[in-house]
């Protein structure tokens, strides 16, 4: 539900179900595991007006909550709406989706707050993202 | 058992670049037309080993590969734990030119990508004569930035990490996972600022927007190729840059990104054999 009381939309959510997948895709990816072990803040990822709060601890995704929160802290947010997401995580996306660089670069998405973890783990951090893409489309993500 | 070599010779040339000493990393192969290759940006001449073993090239051209000062084998310069290594425009083509002298190459193809694929142009306006053809891959006279360079070289980021981690996007998805993380070693093994340093010229003394409408094709012919998924230079800059040259032939690359000839050799053959064998032929 929003703040509001009206609900998201069908696309919204099924990207964010995707999104909620990440602490099992994760740990199931040792080499992710193994490359991102020095990664341990709270992050955000926007889908549309969703919040999600991506708890990193030595590399694994310990948790993550589905906003709205009432000043939760994170680290760094990267927020997109809901159909640049969609693209994103095309199983082949197209050129121009591809890449969280190629998103930003255009203004399709955002990222903000403290950057040195987030470059200082970049190749992590765009894999995460990109973990979804091998997941069937339409699956729940629970 | 013979030991198995590739076809590749390569060796150190001494020559003076701006003035100073310079041992410079050189690799060939082939017999004909010369055949320069130029490097990306914070990479080195190993992106060009698969065009340096294609004998369906080797056959006809003899394909020189250096590695740029500061860049792979090559060392920098006597001195340079004092200054900051910047690439200008000025600096970059005297360094062709003056190559290409030391080996006595006789109108000499050249092929550059991203930075090397900015210089032809630069080459092309500026010293058509000395050139039998040029080919720029991932090449246009002006991109839109994506980052700040700043991050490319501090100490609380790992360079070579985030050098790689910045490019790996520009590579198409379909080039085979192999193909791309050699490419992106190449970036995690660069010594340190050395990519901010190439990226002065490409963002900061490189705008070719003047110069390219200088070129004359018919002083010497120029070829175009860039890849649908570089979004850093893309195909639609490559195209603004083609409208202000006549007579410039422009190919698209579909499924391939910013490191064609090295992040999938066997499909960058089918758009470069065409090119050299219209080279060659004409």
């Amino acid at each position: 539900m929003t703040p509001d009381g009206s609900s998201h939309d069908a696309a919204t959510l099924r990207i964010v179900e995707r999104f909620e997948a990440l602490p099992a895709l994760a740990a199931a990816d040792a080499d992710l595991l193994r490359r991102g072990r020095f990664l341990t803040c709270d992050f955000e990822i926007g889908v549309g007006p969703i919040p999600l709060l991506v708890r990193m601890v030595e590399g694994k995704v310990a948790s993550i909550a589905r906003g709205p929160f009432l000043l939760k802290p994170w680290v760094f947010a990267i927020r997109a709406p809901a159909e640049v997401w969609e693209k994103f995580l095309e199983p082949m996306p197209a050129a121009g989706w591809h890449d969280l660089m190629a998103l930003t670069k255009v203004g399709r998405a955002r990222v903000e707050g403290n950057l040195v973890p987030f470059m200082g783990n970049l190749q992590v951090i765009k894999d995460l993202l990109a973990l979804p893409r091998a997941q069937q489309v339409g699956r729940t993500g629970r | 058992m013979k030991p198995r070599f590739e076809p590749i010779v390569g060796r150190y040339l001494h020559l003076e670049l701006s003035g100073r000493p310079h041992r410079l990393y050189v690799e060939e192969a082939g017999q004909g037309i010369p055949l320069v290759c130029l490097h990306t940006a914070g990479a080195d001449g190993r992106q060009f080993r698969h065009i340096l073993n294609d004998e369906a090239i080797t056959a006809h051209y003899r394909v020189i590969v250096f590695d740029m000062p500061w860049h792979g084998k090559s060392l920098p310069p006597e001195g340079f734990e004092r200054e900051e290594y910047q690439l200008t425009t000025k600096s970059y083509t005297e360094m062709i030119l003056d190559i290409c002298t030391a080996l006595d190459l006789d109108k000499p193809v050249v092929m550059g990508c991203s930075i090397g694929g900015r210089i032809v142009l630069n080459l092309a306006a500026g010293h058509p004569e000395r050139f039998r053809a040029l080919i720029g891959l991932e090449s246009a006279a002006y991109q839109q930035p994506w980052y700040d360079t700043e991050w490319l070289h501090r100490p609380d980021v790992h360079g070579g990490e985030v050098c790689a981690a910045l490019v790996s996007g520009m590579m198409a998805p379909q080039s085979p996972a192999v193909s791309r993380h050699e490419t992106l070693w190449m970036y995690k093994s660069a010594g340190p600022g050395v990519f901010k340093g190439d990226l002065h010229f490409y963002r900061i003394d490189g705008d070719l927007r003047a110069v390219v409408s200088r070129i004359d094709t018919r002083k010497c012919p120029l070829y175009l190729l860039t890849g649908e998924y570089d979004f850093s230079c893309t195909p639609d800059d490559t195209k603004r840059t083609a409208e202000h040259i006549d007579g410039v032939e422009v190919t698209v690359m579909e499924k391939l990104g910013h490191f064609p000839m090295s992040e999938n050799p066997e499909h960058f053959r089918t758009y470069i054999l065409p090119v050299l064998e219209k080279i060659r032929c004409a």
